[in-house]
């Protein structure tokens, strides 16, 4: 991974080298997929009647793991990216590896990351968060100060605006991780948004906030001051520990069911205007242009989406008998309600179960038990949330948005099964 | 706290507090935490530029100044002419391109095509710009540069000058193409078909190999 981090990430590399590059993460990619997939063989010294090596030895001791890292069997479980999606390594993203998560958290190394101007890190003691503009009394706060006030924890999903981005003209990448892998969930800890804006006092005319991190990239972006004040939190906790620097260190923004180049990381800047400022984050990207020429602005919900995370490309069938359909489902407008599941292309729908807890702008689990014959499947799932809005197809959405919008693609994923149990993403006419 | 969040005896106080709340000084809690922030300590990171020109430094700058100062900062991602090398972003063009779909062709969105407003250049390149170098230009360099890619798009004349009293005044092309958000844009509500559904199952498209690479710029890229 390092290496090409390296060759990827360089300047204007001579195009031949480039091609090498690629050529060389697909190759691996390709491996570690099928690693992924196929059952390994097992030592028979090791299984019945036999005791197991690690039965008649001892293991390390408390001392050698301070921080615990995975078991090394799970060493194909990573963040992943694709060189040639854009020009340098540090304004570039990587992947979660949705196909191997449990349950609806994301543990902290694995949550896909999107950086602007590469990852900051930030001693804390160098790190300010300075509250101005439209308030009774600007504010200058250290990182402990933030922790000496209230805290809220609350698990929240964060989906970029372009996940599933590559997916809109048809099928493209034969991967739940790079076609879905731009999301992640987790328990974020800090203060509500809401009280430091109490704290500092907003003028009548307060209507908009700036928020602005201390990266290369100074990522900034204007929030309407009714999300500020309802479910915005500054937080400095992600699954029960610190932030994790590719996520903000020492403190991100949090904006719940918003895009997320709008939940700022690095957080250093609250400025309150009576307008917003059309930064470039939310005029040259972030709207999302129509067939008729013109863009919509400031689209900010991420609407009601799924996929389902087994089967998928990555994960294939092991010959006909019992298995369990698995996947995610999230909506930016609150709970999930329901989600529907079909082996046959969308002709005919199951309701598959909500695994507890299914809590608003997060992921929630479903399930569905599924008998495989053994012949071809069109495996597809579609969520439905508390509004009532049903994720539609991507025939749906094409009709209305067209092919290159690139943001906010919450059209269904066919993954189609076959016989030979592998998987692949594919898209369906629906025309009817 | 989280109006969306709270259950029903919750969501009575929450809604109370969004009445009483949302524009008053006085009924946040009196932490004592945090110092008042200097004047020069608020300038040294305001530095944002709004639409009407509030935020833009006193400065001055014409691309004929700027024209050196770009090719010896920006070209070598951004080309020569803004034409952007290898998959580095394109800056100028692209007019005329924003109805294009694929197949048939592509949009190109650059500053001259897709930008609505002028200040968000220099906001944007006195942040983040030179990608290697973010924050190194002074005001008179910025205004330079940024009046010397305007230039590029045939926007302003090689010789006119920007400064903080004309800079937010450029008319951008594409000022009123764009819309407010109207999602849902698909249809809502009411119960979906569950059985003998009629629907297209043909399969129209498949997931490309991933050992194939992809040429320069055809393909979609993350933005
Ligand atoms: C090393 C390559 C590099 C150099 C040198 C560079 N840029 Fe950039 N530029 C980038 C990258 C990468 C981005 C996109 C950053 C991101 O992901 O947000 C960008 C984005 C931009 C954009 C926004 C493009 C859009 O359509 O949104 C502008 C404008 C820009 N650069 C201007 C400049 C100027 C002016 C200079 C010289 C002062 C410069 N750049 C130097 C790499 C470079």
């Amino acid at each position: 991974m390092s290496r090409e981090k390296r060759e990827g990430g360089g300047l204007l590399l001579p195009r031949r080298q480039f091609v090498r590059t690629v050529a060389g993460s697909a190759a691996m990619l390709a491996g570690s997929l099928a690693g992924a997939g196929t059952a390994r063989a097992a030592n028979p010294d090791n299984l019945p009647p036999n005791e197991p090596e690690w039965a008649k030895a001892l293991g390390p001791g408390v001392d050698a793991t301070p921080y615990g890292m995975p078991v090394s069997y799970e060493a194909h479980v990573v963040r992943r990216w694709v060189p040639w999606l854009t020009a340098s390594s540090e304004s570039s993203v990587n992947f979660t590896p949705l196909q191997d998560l449990h349950g609806f958290v994301t543990p902290n190394g694995l949550c896909f990351e999107r950086h602007h101007g590469g990852r900051a890190e930030i001693d804390p003691a160098d790190h300010r968060l300075i509250i101005h503009g439209l308030v009774e009394r600007p504010i200058m706060l250290t990182v402990d100060d933030l922790k000496r006030m209230p805290s809220e924890s609350h698990f929240y999903f964060c989906e970029c605006a372009a996940n599933s981005g590559m997916e809109w003209r048809s099928a493209q990448l034969n991967s739940v991780q790079f076609t879905h892998g731009m999301v992640h969930c987790a328990q974020y800890t800090g203060v509500s948004l809401r009280t430091l804006l109490d704290y500092v006092g907003l003028k009548p005319n307060a209507k908009w906030v700036l928020a602005e991190g201390a990266d290369a990239a100074a990522m900034t972006r204007s929030i309407p001051i009714e999300k500020a004040l309802d479910d915005c939190m500054v937080a400095y906790g992600q699954n029960g520990e610190a932030l994790r620097a590719e996520q903000g260190y020492p403190i991100r923004l949090v904006v719940p069911g918003f895009e997320a180049n709008m939940w700022v990381k690095w957080l250093r800047r609250l400025e309150i205007g009576d307008q917003p400022w059309y930064t470039r984050e939310e005029t040259s990207k972030y709207t999302d242009l129509l067939p008729d020429g013109k863009a919509r602005l400031f689209t900010w919900v991420m609407e009601a989406k799924s996929v389902v995370t087994f089967p998928c490309p990555e994960k294939p069938l092991n010959g006909p008998g019992y298995y369990t359909i698995r996947g995610l489902a999230w909506s930016g407008y609150g709970r999930i309600k329901r989600v529907d599941v079909s082996v046959d292309g969308g002709r005919n729908w199951q309701t598959a179960k909500l695994v507890e807890p299914v809590l608003p702008k997060c992921l929630t689990r479903f399930e569905l038990p599924w008998r495989w014959n053994g012949e071809g499947a069109l495996v597809v799932s579609r969520a439905i949330d508390e509004t009532g809005y049903v994720q539609p197809t991507m025939y749906e959405l094409q009709k209305v948005r067209g092919v290159e919008s690139i943001y906010h693609n919450n059209g269904q994923q066919v993954w189609e099964v076959k016989p030979s149990g592998e998987v692949e993403n594919v898209r369906l006419k629906y025309a009817s | 706290m989280s109006v969306s969040n709270m259950r029903p005896e919750g969501l009575v106080f929450g809604l109370a507090a969004l009445v009483l709340l949302p524009f008053s000084g006085v009924a946040g809690e009196d932490f004592g935490l945090g110092v008042t922030p200097t004047p020069e300590q608020i300038a040294g990171w305001d530095k944002d530029v709004r639409p009407d020109g509030v935020g833009l430094p006193p400065g001055r700058g014409t691309a004929a100044e700027g024209e050196p100062l770009y090719l010896e900062k920006c070209a070598v991602c951004h080309g020569e002419f803004g034409e952007g090398i290898d998959r580095w972003p394109v800056l100028a063009g692209g007019f005329d391109t924003l109805k294009h779909q694929w197949p048939e062709g592509r949009p190109e969105k650059t500053v001259g095509s897709y930008w609505p407003y002028s200040s968000t250049l220099f906001d944007y390149i006195w942040r983040a710009m030179p990608f290697p170098e973010p924050k190194s230009l002074t005001p008179d360099e910025v205004y330079a540069i940024a009046a010397y890619v305007l230039y590029l798009n045939d926007i302003v004349g090689y010789d006119e000058e920007l400064n903080q009293d004309n800079f937010a005044k450029i008319a951008m092309p594409n000022r009123d193409g764009f819309v407010p958000d109207t999602r849902p844009d698909v249809p809502v509500g009411g119960e979906p078909c569950m059985k003998d559904c009629p629907v297209d199952t043909t399969i129209i498209g498949r997931a490309a190999p991933l050992q194939v690479t992809p040429e320069d710029k055809k393909e979609p890229a993350v933005d």
